[in-house]
């Protein structure tokens, strides 16, 4: 087995994958949206309920697809919870620039949760696997969907 | 490699020597990932082989101009390898004249084209098109273009769980308002094939024309138009081992007399004035603007290639494959086949227990192996049979035991993986 498909399969994401975090639909959420990756048919669905000072209090998701997307959604559900808008879209951004820049620039994302990405790291494998870099991004750009109350996002 | 040199080369007696069609195609001898190539995505591409490569080539190199104009000698010569195509195609399908060959930019463009002639000039609200619940996209969202500008009807035959194309619920669906089946020869995804000659007596027999869409038939079996009776057979010339960019129509006579021009342009018209303008009769009326003409004549060393091994002796070799490849799958387990037809065509699609399509794919990937991923094109098949996506191994003339074998192991690789 080669070092970047154990790089891209890391057990982290192989458990996410098989027992995906917070995964349950949650229709009376404020704010969610529909993702859809059109390449490879996968669809998800992200539930985000923001409390009365704009943190976000619960994030779950449900849907289908590989387990690099599934692993990611997962991850992202338990990273949010506790995040302002703010900070998670500056960790939409930081997790876009580490799935496709050889080198990450941590300097150049310092407003992105440093313990965050640090869990974040294990989707990094994508970057040697260009064709997956969208299954890695799909649950954060429908997060991102999500909070601008747009309901819908692709990776097209 | 001359094509008489292919005929003697490699397929002595009943012995199909497949090391010998590997050794016409450059591509096959590269590596991936520092691993031999297994090229298994033959149903969405086929490799070419050097007498495609070159054809072309010479053809740029010696003898290129443009077609159907210049006094000129090259435009003469130009013309003559461009339009002997016509003619070997119409051999290859068997049709009556190579009158009844439209040049395509490629099966979805052939199909579009009867849509868009054939279907505005005799389709009203209300009639009907029989498609079947298996068909690509191809044969599906013309269609539907169709219906929001007419109002027509679409009917989905469907299939059993095996994927076998049910005939009599087919016929069930003819009814008085069914003006054309529209119908896939062979399923993209299930490798079932369908029962054409008798889909197109039942639907004759009600004076209803058929469309096939070949484009895994004729490019993987013998195909004679005229004992199947179809009124129109369509195929990619890039999944024949040929270039991108050229694919065929082929019409009945008395049907393209009937059709309409559906693009205008220079080569299609006998004169024009401001006032009239009068259209060529088919094939040509068809064919607006400069054609694929260096694609064309790639597409004529493609067929003069395939009919040097001989249709049925490649359909033989491929099926056998085909029976091998299910029985590694079977035996690993987890593998679910999706599709099981009696009548099947080398084309293996599957599931892996616990494991989504598309990390199958990329592990499949990094040991050489180069399958398809997803819905293949045909969504509402996948809808239908309540997947999201399968993998899909698809056979070709140069595949071989070895190459079952590199797919057989890189799924235990990946059961391996997921545990």
């Amino acid at each position: 087995m080669q070092d970047s498909l154990r790089e891209l399969y890391q057990e982290v994401i192989l458990d996410h994958g098989r027992h995906p975090r917070n995964f349950r639909a949650v229709p009376q959420a404020p704010n969610q949206a529909k993702g859809n990756n059109p390449m490879c048919g996968d669809r998800i669905q992200v539930y985000l309920t923001l409390d009365a000072d704009g943190h976000i209090a619960d994030a779950a998701f449900d849907g289908r697809g590989c387990a690099i997307s599934q692993a990611s959604a997962s991850l992202m559900t338990e990273i949010l919870p506790g995040k302002t808008r703010e900070e998670a879209l500056a960790l939409f951004r930081a997790l876009h620039e580490l799935c496709t820049k050889e080198h990450y620039d941590v300097a150049a994302h310092a407003d992105a949760d440093p313990e965050a990405m640090e869990r974040l790291a294990v989707l990094s494998g994508v970057r040697e696997f260009p064709m997956r870099v969208k299954c890695a991004t799909l649950a954060w750009h429908t997060m991102k969907a999500a909070l601008a109350g747009e309901g819908k996002a692709t990776t097209e | 490699m001359s094509t008489s040199t292919a005929r003697a080369g490699h397929n002595v007696g009943a012995e199909y020597d497949v090391e010998a069609v590997q050794r016409d195609f450059p591509i096959l001898s590269r590596r991936v990932y520092d691993r031999p190539l297994v090229y298994l995505d033959n149903g969405a591409s086929a490799q070419k082989p050097r007498v495609v490569i070159d054809g072309m080539r010479d053809m740029l190199e010696g003898e290129y101009a443009n077609v159907h104009r210049g006094v000129h000698y090259l435009s003469q010569r130009a013309t003559d390898r461009y339009e002997a195509v016509r003619g070997k195609v119409a051999r290859f399908l068997n049709a009556e004249s190579e009158e009844e060959i439209v040049f395509a930019r490629g099966a979805t463009e052939a199909i579009n084209l009867v849509a868009a002639s054939w279907g505005r000039r005799f389709l009203e609200a209300g009639d009907e098109v029989v498609l079947s619940v298996m068909e690509h996209h191809a044969n599906i969202v013309p269609w539907q273009l169709l219906r929001a500008e007419k109002g027509i009807v679409l009917k989905v035959a469907p299939i059993d769980a095996e994927g076998n194309f049910l005939l009599d619920r087919f016929v069930d669906l003819l009814g008085p308002r069914t003006r054309l089946v529209s119908l896939a020869h062979v399923s993209n995804v299930l490798g079932s094939v369908l029962p054409v000659a008798e889909i197109v007596r039942v639907a004759h027999a009600r004076g209803i024309p058929v469309l096939l869409d070949g484009c895994q038939g004729a490019t993987h079996m013998p195909v004679d138009v005229r004992a199947l009776g179809c009124d129109f057979y369509v195929f990619s010339g890039h999944k024949l081992y040929g270039p991108t960019g050229i694919g065929v129509l082929y019409g009945r006579a008395e049907r393209l007399a009937a059709m309409p021009p559906y693009q205008g342009g220079g080569d299609m018209i006998a004169s024009v004035s401001f006032e009239e303008t009068t259209f060529k009769q088919p094939p040509h009326r068809f064919e607006a603007g400069t054609p694929a003409i260096v694609e064309t004549v790639g597409l004529g060393a493609a067929i003069d290639y395939v009919q040097g091994i001989g249709l049925a002796a490649i359909e033989r070799h491929e099926r056998r494959l085909l029976a091998y490849a299910h029985e590694r799958l079977a035996g690993i387990p987890g593998i679910q086949l999706v599709g099981q037809a009696r009548e099947k065509s080398a084309i293996c699609s599957f599931v892996v227990e616990g494991v989504h399509a598309h990390d199958v794919g990329t592990i499949l990937d990094r040991a050489g192996v180069a399958v398809r991923v997803g819905h293949h094109c045909a969504e509402p098949l996948h809808s239908h049979l309540g997947l999201a996506a399968t993998v899909r191994a698809s056979f070709a003339l140069y595949n071989c035991r070895a190459d079952v074998d590199a797919l057989a192991n890189g799924l235990i690789a990946v059961k391996e993986m997921f545990g």
